[in-house]
């Protein structure tokens, strides 16, 4: 029996891959397994080779695996690009319809996956007739599914149930009698509590609305549309409002302008993205107005690999704009981390009026995986200093320029007043400017002013901007960011296994840069290594830039092919260094 | 009631002296305070340039932001405060140079907002280049021995782009220029007034006087009918883009915010964030 399953269906873009993974995620997730998967795409509508790489278990991981049991084939092609994933005895299910063929190493069964489903009634329910042959393997009953179908068609009237469950029913049926139900493939009975089934995506936009934003300009690119896609179904229900912008630039400046309105407003990019609105984000800081910016990061530079994962926008994000700006940078690793942090991401941006950057990555964006219920009471509203009646002259609608949108703080941070306010009449402009915010260029003044901008993130800490779990005096300390997280505390088991001590930081933040969170975390550990999806060792240079204890001695391990870090990998390397 | 005083402050532009921007500035005050406007509902957001200064010349809220964006951040406002009175200024460069993109779309989304460029044909505060609204053959330090582009025609463009309200005025007709910008303001939708304001610095082509003799000033066409967009575009053409006076509006668009699906009477502004359990809840429940 497993305690884990590493399942993959694969075929041609179109052909009802994602939809096939997707039934089969939702019925297992909600039967209380973990489930953790990830979607291999190309930047095409239809045709090409996808594939979706589930994993179910009893125990929760949130990385793919380093193999796969029971391998899915609508064509030869996935077989021949995924019969390696597949391990030793593994299973292959494959339609007879292209007279399959299988390396020696796999288990393989030839299914009439088409034949089965035009004879119950159109050839599109073959994902269905597969998972039915997948419930068979996995010792599951076909029951599982009958929730998510009806979900799916009942709106299209029984019968149309009725044939999928058919199909499932004829898909198990025909694979128990050529003998599939193996008690080895078996799943590990569970009796667990049902939990969420959720991108990252889903994540910052149920956060972006929990947060109470309301204004959401966007230009759509991969892997972030999900968010204003999702966003645009759920803003009517709070008066709020998407825009899909002529371009980015447009996306940031617009909105700078709504938060200039008093809305909660926020963006959603990629990479390229990003790299366009590098001016507008400067402008923010300079007028202190806060905006939200979530980068679900891609393989860059330029298109680079628009479907594949990377991180390599950290530096981007942290030093692109012209000048100087005060600027917060998080960098969630899980669903839950996502929810959170938008609802942070606006707190902060409002608190210290500038611009908050959120940062994923697609592996994080995209894999849907169990997620702990969100609560609605994990995310507050602070709005930070907002001028009210009592702050503003008497006369002051009438007296031009007296209220002081930029008045010198100790904390460097000034009361906001929205247009329509009675006496908070003021001037914004992203031109150096004195204290009511007309014009000045005055040394003295772009002093102060640019000293009281710099100062208001003096002394921010941002709460667990370092997670460190593990062993004390850690042979191998791994610091790790974003995704990545499921791959590194999968492969600290296996070190476990092998005697090792081991020690795991995920680094939740990048600006404010936690270096006392990091000097504390490394104390006593003998090697230090950190993993992350990028050519140039992006992070690391971080520690360096900022200083941190015994920087000098840390490795690095970095991944910049398009692929997900495995546990795998992580293992091998850490072995290796000790 | 504010009056044209109260929509001034005491910050000395720094046009130069006998700038077309003047009169657009004073315009627009006097636009405001004949509408019956507040100061405090009023936000002017403005790009870059010479004409970008304008929202820290008015007594309202004011936004100077960066070169040619002054679009969707104007947008922006209106998104958040739909009873915020929103205009957005700039210039040729600016609007219809590196901003062209916004202007085209902004026409396209139809919120409501009201544009007023000053367009020069020159830029001013780079120190005279020529602009997008430079005509062929035009010299400027860009172009020594004369423009070898194409000058763009601001009314035809914002005509092909669908606009629902067109007025082109001349920063020497305050009076004409007034009742535009009242009208745009007005209008439930984009508009757009495009103002010739010569820069007396750098443009030694089109003064005061070129304007005098080329502008076609439509209020003398007794027939002229601005409903009508084929005459509209006819008259644009004819006229090279020299057509001043109300050139067309549409009274079927219907603005952006109006269309938005759910979209509250309530300015955003003024919305309480807390989101409700129950949709909290219902929301949470489409990933169990």
């Amino acid at each position: 029996m497993l305690d884990q399953l590493s399942w993959k269906v694969g075929g041609q873009q179109g052909e009802g891959v994602e939809s096939t993974g997707e039934t089969f995620a939702v019925a297992l997730n909600r039967k209380g397994y973990y489930v953790y998967s990830f979607r291999h795409f190309s930047s095409r509508i239809k045709g090409g080779h996808s594939n979706d790489k589930v994993r179910v278990s009893v125990d929760q991981h949130r990385a793919i695996a380093d193999y796969t049991d029971v391998l899915l084939a609508f064509d030869q092609e996935t077989i021949d690009l995924n019969g390696d994933d597949v391990r030793e005895g593994g299973i292959i299910i494959a339609d007879e319809k292209f007279k399959p063929v299988a390396p020696e190493h796999a288990r393989l069964f030839v299914v009439p996956l088409t034949k089965i489903a035009e004879d119950c009634g159109s050839a599109i329910m073959k994902n269905m007739v597969s998972l039915g042959a997948s419930a068979c393997v996995l010792g599951l009953g076909t029951d599982i599914f009958r929730p998510v179908v009806e979900e799916r068609f009942l709106r299209k009237g029984q019968k149309v149930v009725d044939q999928n469950m058919e199909a499932i029913q004829r898909g198990f049926d025909y694979m128990a009698e050529l003998g599939g139900a193996d008690p080895e493939f078996a799943l590990k009975p569970i009796d667990g509590t049902p939990r969420l089934f959720m991108t990252g995506n889903d994540a910052l936009g149920l956060g972006a609305l929990a947060a109470g934003a309301r204004v959401m300009p966007a230009y759509p690119i991969t892997p972030a549309s999900d968010v204003m896609e999702y966003l645009i179904k759920k803003f009517p229900e709070v008066g709020g409002v998407v825009v899909q912008t002529e371009d980015e630039i447009a996306a940031m400046t617009m909105t700078i302008g709504a938060a200039y309105g008093g809305a909660r407003a926020f963006t959603c990019t990629s990479g390229p993205g990003l790299a366009l609105m590098m001016e507008a984000i400067g402008l923010s800081g300079m007028t202190e107005t806060p905006v939200v910016i979530i980068d679900t990061q891609r393989g860059g530079p330029s298109t680079g690999l628009p479907t594949k994962q990377e991180q390599s926008d950290f530096l981007a994000a942290l030093f692109g704009t012209h000048g100087e700006i005060p600027k917060i940078v998080l960098t969630p690793s899980t669903p839950e981390e996502c929810y959170t942090s938008v609802g942070e991401a606006f707190n902060l941006a409002e608190k210290y009026q500038c611009p908050v950057i959120v940062m994923t990555d697609l592996q994080l964006s995209l894999s849907k995986q169990t997620t702990d219920v969100l609560k609605l009471e994990d995310i507050t509203i602070d709005r930070g200093l907002i001028a009210t009646e009592s702050d503003f002259n008497d006369e002051g609608e009438r007296q031009s320029g007296e209220f002081k949108r930029y008045e010198i703080t100790e904390s460097g941070v000034s009361k906001r007043a929205f247009p329509g306010a009675k006496g908070g009449v003021h001037h914004v402009t992203g031109v150096e400017h004195m204290e009511n915010g007309r014009p000045f260029e005055n040394p003295a003044n772009r002093q102060k002013m640019m000293d009281k901008r710099l100062r208001k993130l003096e002394g921010v800490e941002i709460e667990n901007s370092v997670v460190r779990t593990g062993d004390e005096n850690p042979d191998v300390l791994v610091i790790g960011i974003g995704a990545n997280t499921g791959a590194i505390s999968e492969s600290m088991s296996l070190m476990r296994k092998d005697g090792m001590k081991v020690a795991h930081a995920q680094l939740h933040a990048l600006l404010p840069f936690p270096v006392q969170q990091l000097n504390e975390a490394m104390k006593g550990a003998k090697k230090v290594v950190v993993v992350e999806n990028n050519g140039t060792a992006q992070v690391k240079r971080l520690m360096a830039f900022f200083d941190v204890k015994h920087h000098e001695d840390v490795s690095s391990l970095l991944k910049y092919d398009g692929t997900a870090f495995l546990p795998v990998d992580i293992y091998n390397y850490c072995k290796g260094l000790v | 009631m504010a009056t044209v005083k109260d929509f001034r402050n005491d910050v000395r532009p720094n046009w130069c002296p006998g700038c077309g921007d003047f009169s657009v500035q004073a315009s627009i005050q006097r636009a405001l305070a004949n509408l019956g406007k507040e100061p405090h509902e009023v936000a002017v957001i403005s790009g870059i340039g010479c004409s970008g200064r304008i929202s820290g010349y008015i007594n309202s809220y004011g936004f100077h932001g960066v070169h040619g964006r002054s679009l969707p951040t104007a947008q922006g406002v209106k998104l958040a405060n739909r009873d915020a009175t929103v205009i957005a200024s700039g210039g040729d460069g600016d609007g219809f140079g590196i901003g062209l993109n916004h202007f085209m779309h902004a026409v396209r989304r139809n919120v409501n907002i009201t544009y007023i460029v000053m367009d020069n044909q020159i830029y001013g505060l780079t120190k005279g280049q020529h602009s997008p609204t430079s005509a062929h053959g035009f010299t400027a330090k860009t172009t020594p021995k004369g423009n070898i582009e194409n000058a763009l025609i601001p009314t035809q463009v914002a005509l092909g782009a669908g606009i629902g309200f067109l007025a082109q005025g001349f920063s020497s007709d305050v009076k004409q220029l007034v009742s535009l910008i009242e009208q745009g303001i007005e209008y439930d939708g984009f508009s757009l007034i495009n103002v010739f304001s010569p820069c007396v610095t750098y443009n030694k082509v089109n003064t005061y006087d070129w304007y005098r003799e080329n502008v076609v000033n439509l209020e003398q066409r007794g027939d002229y009918d601005p409903t009508d967009r084929a005459l509209a575009m006819r008259t644009v053409i004819e006229t090279n883009g020299l057509a001043t006076g109300l050139i067309y509006r549409d009274e079927t668009r219907v603005s952006y915010q109006e269309q938005i699906p759910g979209y509250t009477k309530e300015p955003i502004v003024h919305h309480n964030l807390q989101l409700d359990s129950e949709l909290f809840d219902k929301a949470v429940k489409q990933f169990a």
